[in-house]
C-alpha cells in the first residue's frame, strides 16, 4: 500500500514537467542524499549510526505478550521494553499501555498541558518532497511576509492570548534566508515569552545567531529514518542530505539552543521503526547533552493543495496510539506535541494519557490569520496552506475545553536567560 | 505547642512547616495547600510567572502566604542568579530557592553551580534556599556561602519515591546547623512524618498533592502527618527495642566504683 504522490499540477511549464518526471522516474538523476552538499557542516557524531543500527537490527515480529507485560511491569523501560511496547504485540495491550503513560506523565507533568500556536511567514520551498503541499512543483500561491506584515500578524495571534510562537517557512535559503528568520525572531519576543523555530536545518553558527535572535528552541522533522526510502521522497533541494537533516538538532544544541523537536512523518514509511528511530534520535541526543529539553511529535500524513488523497495508510487513531504511549513510557520526562493535524476527540483523549502540548489556533497558510481569527482581511494577499489541518479550534475554545477535561492549560513555563 | 515552636527561615518565622511546591499546580492545588495543608509558604516558579494574563500563579498565591522564588530552568550559576534578579524585580520579596539543572531526565540538582549562586545572591541580601543532593561537603559550602536554609533531595523529583536519602539527609539534620528542608520526592503523609521525625524542620511536596485523589483530604493528610513527625521529633522518639527484650540485669551492674 502507497500513497500516489505524483501529480502534475496545472501551469508548470514544459521544461518543468520535464524535469519533475525525470527526478521521479529516473533514480539516476538525483544526487546522493547521503552526500553534504556545498556549505553544509559536517560535525564529529556517533549518534545517527547508534540509531540506524538499532532500526536496522529491529525486528518487532519477534516481540510476544510477555515482552509487552514484562515491559510495562518494569520500573525503567529500555530500550528493549520499548521495542516491545512498540511491537504488534503491544497493540492489545493499548489500554494498559495508557495507563502506565497517564501514570508517567501525571508525575512529571501534573495535570497541565502547554498551548502554542504555529506561524507560517513564508511558503517558498526549493525541495521537491513528494507529500508536502509547498514542494517546489506545487502550483500554490507563494508568500513571504514582510516584517511588518509579520508584526501585525504576531499583534493578532498574541491579541488572542497565546504567549508561545512557533516560527515556520518553506524551505527557501534564497527567499527566507537566515537574516530574515531571525528578524522574525526579535520582532517575536516583542509578543510571545517562547519562541521555537521549524525552519530548514542551518549550521551551528547560525542556530547561534537565531538563538541570540530569541528563539531557544528547535523542531526539525526527519520524516523517515529509512534513508533508501527518504531518497524515494525528497527528489531534490538541500532537504534530500539525510545526514545534514538529521545532524540539525545536535548542532542546534552546539548553537546554544535548550530544546529541540524530534519526529518522523508517519505514513511515510514503516511506521514502527521510524517511531523506534525517532525515540532513539532523542534518548541518544539527551545522554550527550543532558541539559536538553526534548520532546517529540507524531504527525500523520494529510491531504494537501492539489492532492486530496494521501493518508497515513496504516497509521489508525490506535496505532498512534499505541507510538506515543510507547513514547511517554521509554521517555517520561520528554515532552509530546500532538498538533491540529489530529481530530478534536482525539487531542481531548490523548492529553489525558500522554501529550503535554497542544497547537491552537491554527493556519498552515501564510498571512490569514486577521482572516482566519477577524473575519476580516483579503484573502486575496494570503498564500497557500502546507495541508488540511483537522482541528481548528481557537485558542480560547481550546483552553476552555483543555480546562473542562480537568487540566491546567500552561501558556509559558520558560524564561530566556 | 504550636505557638512556641516556630520554624524560623532567616530570621522569619513561620507556624506551619508544610511548604508547597509548584513545579504542577493549579488554583485547587494552592487553595488545599493553604486552607487544609496549612502552607505558609509557597514555592513559584519564576519562569511559570513569566506569564501576561491567564492564570499567572501570582493571582492564585492568597494574601499573607510568603512566596519563595525558584530559578528552576536556570543550567548554571549565573542563569540561577539572573533569574533571582528578575523576581526581585517581579516583587517577589527576598527569599529565593536555588534550583540549578543540568540534566532534563532527573532534574537532579547540580551542587557545585547552586554554591556558587548561593554566594553571589547572598550578598545581593537574598535569603537563599538552595535545592541540593545531599552532600555535607557541599551544604557546609552552602552555610559558608550565606545560606537560609539547606534543601536536600529525598528521592527523584516527582518520584514519590520516599526518602531514599534517608541516611545522608540525617547527616545534614546532624551536623549542619541551618533548618534542613527536604524537599523531592516525598510520596506520602508517612514519608513526611519520618522525615519530620528525623528531624527536618520542614518538607516540601508538590507531586504528592498535585496527583492526589482527593486534594483537600489528602492536604490535611499531610499537615497531620508532619505534625505528628514534629511533635514525635520535639518528645524524642520512644525506645526501640532492635532484637529481643531488654536485658532485667544490666550488663554493667558489676561495676562498684
Amino acid at each position: 500500500m502507497e500513497n500516489n504522490y505524483f501529480i502534475d499540477p496545472d501551469g508548470l511549464s514544459e521544461s518543468a514537467l520535464k524535469k519533475k518526471h525525470e527526478l521521479e522516474n529516473n533514480p539516476a538523476s538525483r544526487t546522493n542524499h547521503m552526500e553534504y552538499m556545498d556549505g553544509m557542516e559536517q560535525i564529529k557524531s556517533d549518534i545517527m549510526q547508534k540509531v540506524l543500527e538499532q532500526v536496522s537490527d529491529y525486528d518487532y515480529s519477534i516481540y510476544t505478550s510477555k515482552d509487552v507485560l514484562r515491559a510495562l511491569q518494569h520500573d525503567t523501560c529500555s530500550v528493549e521494553d520499548f521495542k516491545a511496547l512498540l511491537s504488534p504485540a503491544g497493540q492489545p495491550f493499548l489500554e494498559k499501555m495508557a495507563e502506565k503513560a497517564r501514570l508517567e506523565t501525571r508525575k512529571h507533568f501534573g495535570n497541565t498541558v502547554y498551548i502554542f500556536t504555529p506561524l507560517y511567514i513564508a511558503n517558498y520551498c526549493e525541495n521537491y518532497c513528494v507529500y508536502c503541499g509547498f514542494n517546489r512543483y506545487n502550483h500554490i500561491r507563494r508568500m513571504k511576509l514582510s516584517p511588518e506584515q509579520i508584526e501585525h500578524e504576531m499583534q493578532v495571534i498574541a491579541k488572542s492570548g497565546m504567549e508561545e510562537i512557533l516560527i515556520l517557512t518553506g524551505e527557501s535559503r534564497a527567499k527566507s534566508d537566515v537574516e530574515y528568520i531571525g528578524e522574525a525572531c526579535k520582532l517575536a519576543r516583542k509578543y510571545f515569552r517562547m519562541v521555537g523555530l521549524e525552519i530548514y536545518p542551518v549550521n551551528t553558527e547560525e542556530y547561534k545567531y537565531l538563538h541570540e535572535c530569541g528563539a531557544d528552541y528547535v523542531t526539525v522533522f526527519q520524516e523517515t529514518y529509512n534513508s533508501d526510502k527518504y531518497e524515494t521522497l525528497h527528489l531534490a533541494g538541500h532537504k534530500r542530505v539525510f545526514p545534514y537533516r538529521f545532524e540539525a538538532q545536535e548542532r542546534a544544541l552546539m548553537g546554544g539552543m535548550r530544546g529541540v523537536a524530534f519526529s518522523a512523518l508517519l505514513g511515510l514509511s514503516d511506521f514502527r521503526k521510524d517511531a523506534l528511530a525517532t525515540a532513539l534520535h532523542a534518548f541518544y541526543l539527551q545522554r550527550k547533552y543532558p541539559h536538553a529539553e526534548i520532546s517529540l511529535s507524531c504527525p500523520r500524513l494529510r491531504p494537501i493543495i492539489n492532492n486530496g488523497n494521501i493518508n497515513p495508510l496504516d497509521v489508525g487513531e490506535k496505532q498512534l496510539c499505541q507510538i506515543l504511549c510507547a513514547y511517554r513510557i521509554f521517555l517520561p520526562f520528554a515532552g509530546i506535541t500532538v498538533s491540529s493535524r489530529e481530530s478534536e476527540d482525539f487531542r481531548n483523549g490523548i492529553v489525558k494519557i500522554c501529550a503535554t502540548k497542544v497547537s491552537a489556533g491554527v493556519s498552515t497558510g501564510i498571512g490569514d490569520h486577521e482572516s482566519k481569527y477577524t473575519g476580516k482581511g483579503n484573502s486575496s494577499a494570503e498564500g497557500d496552506e502546507q495541508f488540511e489541518i483537522n482541528d481548528s479550534r481557537s485558542f480560547q475554545k481550546m483552553y476552555d475545553d483543555m480546562s473542562g477535561e480537568g487540566l491546567q492549560p500552561v501558556l509559558n513555563d520558560y524564561l530566556y536567560v | 505547642m504550636q505557638n512556641s515552636d516556630k520554624l524560623v527561615i532567616g530570621g522569619h518565622e513561620f507556624n506551619s512547616r508544610f511548604i508547597l511546591g509548584s513545579g504542577k499546580y493549579s488554583l485547587t492545588l494552592i487553595e488545599s495547600a493553604v486552607k487544609y495543608a496549612g502552607a505558609e509558604i509557597i514555592t513559584l516558579s519564576v519562569r511559570r510567572a513569566n506569564t501576561k494574563e491567564h492564570e499567572n500563579i501570582l493571582d492564585f498565591i492568597p494574601k499573607g502566604v510568603t512566596l519563595l522564588p525558584n530559578t528552576s530552568g536556570a543550567r548554571n550559576a549565573q542563569e540561577a542568579v539572573r533569574i533571582a534578579r528578575l523576581a526581585r524585580e517581579l516583587g517577589c520579596g527576598d527569599f529565593v530557592k536555588i534550583e540549578i539543572m543540568r540534566d532534563t531526565k532527573y532534574l537532579l540538582p547540580d551542587n557545585a553551580e547552586t554554591v556558587k549562586a548561593t554566594e553571589i545572591l547572598a550578598k545581593e541580601g537574598f535569603l537563599v534556599m538552595p535545592y541540593m543532593y545531599p552532600d555535607l561537603n557541599t551544604a557546609r559550602d552552602l552555610v559558608n556561602a550565606g545560606a537560609v536554609s539547606v534543601m536536600p533531595l529525598a528521592s527523584p523529583i516527582g518520584s514519590n519515591k520516599g526518602l531514599a536519602t534517608k541516611d545522608f539527609i540525617q547527616i545534614l539534620i546532624d551536623e549542619i546547623d541551618l533548618p534542613i528542608i527536604v524537599d523531592a520526592g516525598i510520596g506520602r503523609p508517612s514519608q513526611a512524618c519520618e522525615a519530620m521525625e528525623m528531624g527536618a524542620a520542614a518538607v516540601m511536596c508538590n507531586t504528592a498533592l498535585a496527583t492526589a485523589g482527593d486534594l483537600p483530604v489528602m492536604a490535611e493528610a499531610f499537615r497531620q502527618a508532619v505534625e505528628a513527625g514534629r511533635k514525635a521529633y520535639l518528645s524524642g522518639l520512644g525506645r526501640v527495642l532492635m532484637r529481643g527484650g531488654s536485658p532485667s540485669d544490666t550488663l554493667t551492674g558489676f561495676l562498684h566504683d
